[in-house]
C-alpha cells in the first residue's frame, strides 16, 4: 500500500523568526509534486520536518498507509528519504556512499552490490564506483546523493534543490534521472526547486510557497 | 669538539652494532609509552565520543578542564602519581613505585586529557550535513553516532598521535616515579638525562638520535594522516 502524507497547522520558527506558519497539505497522488517559491519561504524546512529530520513547533505531520497511520519511528523512516542540498557525502568511495542505506539496514552483500551497482548505473556514475566521492564534480556529487536514496528505494523521495548549484548540463542529466524515475513509477517524488520552469518540466503537481506556507496548487 | 664527535661515533656504533642495553632501553619506552596509549584509546576515545555526541550537564565544564590539563606539568603529574604509589600514599600497598606500570599510569594521565581534547575536537569538526545525511538514509541514532565518529577518523589519529608524541618525549613523571632503575625502569628520556650528567655522552647522543628518529617517524605519519584527511572538500 503506497504511502501518503498530510500536514496540518505546521508551523517552524528559528530563533523567533517564523519560517512555516500554519502550512498544510496532502500528498496522496502519486507523481512528482514540485515545490517552488522565492527564497526563504520555507521550502528547505518543510522538507526536512516532511522527511521526520526535523519536528514541528506547532502542527502534525502525519503518514498514512492506505487508511491506517503510521508511527513515526525508525521503520517509517527507512521507507522514506531526503537527498539534501549539499548531499553530505561520506569520506569514502562512491559505492560504499551509495550503499550506505542498505548497509545500515542489515543487507546481504550480493543483493546490496546488485541494487547499488543498478543505482549507479541509473545515474552514470558506475565507472566511478571505486573512486573516493569527495574527488567528485559538484554534478556528479548531485547524482550520488540520488543514487544514494535510489540504492533504499523509498516510497517517498524528497529532493531539496537537487540542480541548484550544477552547471546546466549536470542539471540536464540530474532532470533526466528524475523523469526516468517518473517514468519507471519508482516513488512517490517531491522536488523543492526555485526555478520555474524546471518546476514545468519536471512536475506533475506544482505548488507554491509563500511567507511559510503552500498558497497555490 | 673533538669529545662530541667522539661521542657521535661511538653512538652510531652502538645503533648499528644493535647494542643490547640500548635496544633494552628503546624496548621498554616503546612498551611504556604504547601501554599508555592503548590505556587512553580504551577509555579516552569513548570518553571523547560521549562528550562530543551527547549533551549533559557541566559537558562545558568537562571539555574545559581536558583543555586545561593538555599543558600539566609533568613533574606535578610525576609528584601526584608519586604520592598515590608511595607506601603512605592511598594505593601504596600495591607496591607500584619504581615500577614499570608506575611508569604507565603517569604517561596515562599525561596522554590522557590531549587526546581527550583531540578527539573531541575532531568530532565535533565533522561537517554538521553527515549526521542529517545519514537520518535520511534511515540511520538509528547509534548508526549516525558510529557515521560521525568514522568520518572523524584521521583527526583522532591525529590525536592519538600526537598524544604518544607527547609521552615518548617526556622525562619528569617518569624519572620520579620510575626512579631510572637500569634495566628495569630505565627509559630513553631517562637515561639520556642521566648520562648526560655523568658526562658519558656516547649512549645519550645514540639516544638522542633514535627518540628524533621516532619523533620525525611519528611527526612523518601525523603529516601523512592529516593529508589523507584534507581530501578535495566537495561535500
Amino acid at each position: 500500500m503506497s504511502l501518503r502524507l498530510n500536514i496540518s497547522g505546521v508551523r517552524k520558527s528559528y530563533n523567533g523568526k517564523p519560517v512555516l506558519n500554519a502550512c498544510s497539505f496532502s500528498f496522496d497522488r502519486n507523481g512528482v509534486y514540485v515545490l517552488t517559491g522565492s527564497n526563504g519561504s520555507g521550502k528547505s524546512t518543510l522538507l526536512r520536518i516532511c522527511a521526520l529530520i526535523e519536528s514541528p513547533d506547532n502542527g502534525e505531520v502525519i503518514y498514512f498507509s492506505g487508511n491506517n497511520i503510521i508511527s513515526k519511528d525508525i521503520l517509517l523512516r527507512r521507507r522514506i528519504t531526503l537527498v539534501l542540498p549539499g548531499i553530505g557525502l561520506f569520506n569514502t568511495t562512491v559505492f560504499n556512499n551509495a550503499a550506505y542505506g542498505l548497509k545500515i539496514r542489515g543487507g546481504k552483500n550480493k543483493e546490496t552490490e546488485r541494487k547499488v551497482n543498478n543505482a549507479l548505473k541509473f545515474v552514470g556514475l558506475i565507472h566511478k564506483k571505486n573512486h573516493n566521492a569527495l574527488t567528485l564534480s559538484s554534478g556528479e556529487i548531485q547524482r550520488l546523493g540520488i543514487a544514494r536514496a535510489m540504492a533504499i528505494e523509498p516510497e517517498m523521495l524528497f529532493l531539496d534543490e537537487p540542480t541548484a548549484s550544477i552547471d546546466n548540463e549536470n542539471t540536464e542529466i540530474v532532470e533526466n534521472i528524475i523523469l526516468n524515475m517518473k517514468k519507471e513509477g519508482r516513488s512517490k517524488t517531491i522536488i523543492a526547486t526555485h526555478d520555474m520552469l524546471q518546476a514545468g518540466r519536471l512536475g506533475d503537481c506544482m505548488l507554491l510557497m509563500d511567507e511559510g506556507k503552500i498558497i497555490k496548487v | 669538539m673533538e669529545s662530541i664527535i667522539e661521542g657521535f661515533k661511538k653512538a652510531f656504533s652502538l645503533i648499528f652494532g644493535l647494542d643490547a642495553e640500548l635496544l633494552g632501553i628503546i624496548f621498554l619506552s616503546l612498551r611504556v609509552s604504547g601501554t599508555a596509549l592503548l590505556i587512553v584509546s580504551i577509555i579516552g576515545l569513548p570518553l571523547s565520543a560521549l562528550i562530543s555526541l551527547k549533551k549533559f550537564p557541566a559537558r562545558g565544564l568537562f571539555i574545559s578542564i581536558m583543555n586545561t590539563l593538555m599543558g600539566l606539568p609533568p613533574v606535578v603529574v610525576g609528584l601526584f602519581v608519586y604520592m598515590m604509589l608511595s607506601r603512605s600514599g592511598p594505593i601504596g600497598f600495591m607496591g607500584l613505585l619504581y615500577t614499570p606500570s608506575a611508569m604507565i599510569i603517569a604517561q596515562t594521565i599525561l596522554a590522557f586529557p590531549i587526546a581527550v581534547s583531540l578527539c573531541h575536537s575532531a568530532i565535533i569538526s565533522v561537517n554538521p550535513i553527515i549526521k542529517q545525511a545519514s537520518m535520511t538514509l534511515g540511520a538509528t541514532s547509534l548508526q549516525t553516532s558510529v557515521t560521525i565518529i568514522k568520518e572523524a577518523r584521521y583527526g583522532i589519529m591525529s590525536g592519538m598521535i600526537a598524544a604518544f608524541g607527547r609521552v615518548m618525549a617526556e622525562v619528569g613523571a617518569i624519572l620520579i616515579v620510575g626512579g631510572n632503575i637500569a634495566g628495569y625502569t630505565r627509559v630513553m628520556t631517562t637515561t639520556i638525562a642521566l648520562e648526560t650528567d655523568k658526562g658519558n655522552f656516547e649512549l645519550a647522543i645514540a639516544l638522542g638520535i633514535i627518540l628524533l628518529t621516532i619523533s620525525l617517524a611519528i611527526n612523518l605519519l601525523l603529516h601523512f594522516v592529516q593529508r589523507k584527511g584534507a581530501l578535495p572538500v566537495n561535500r
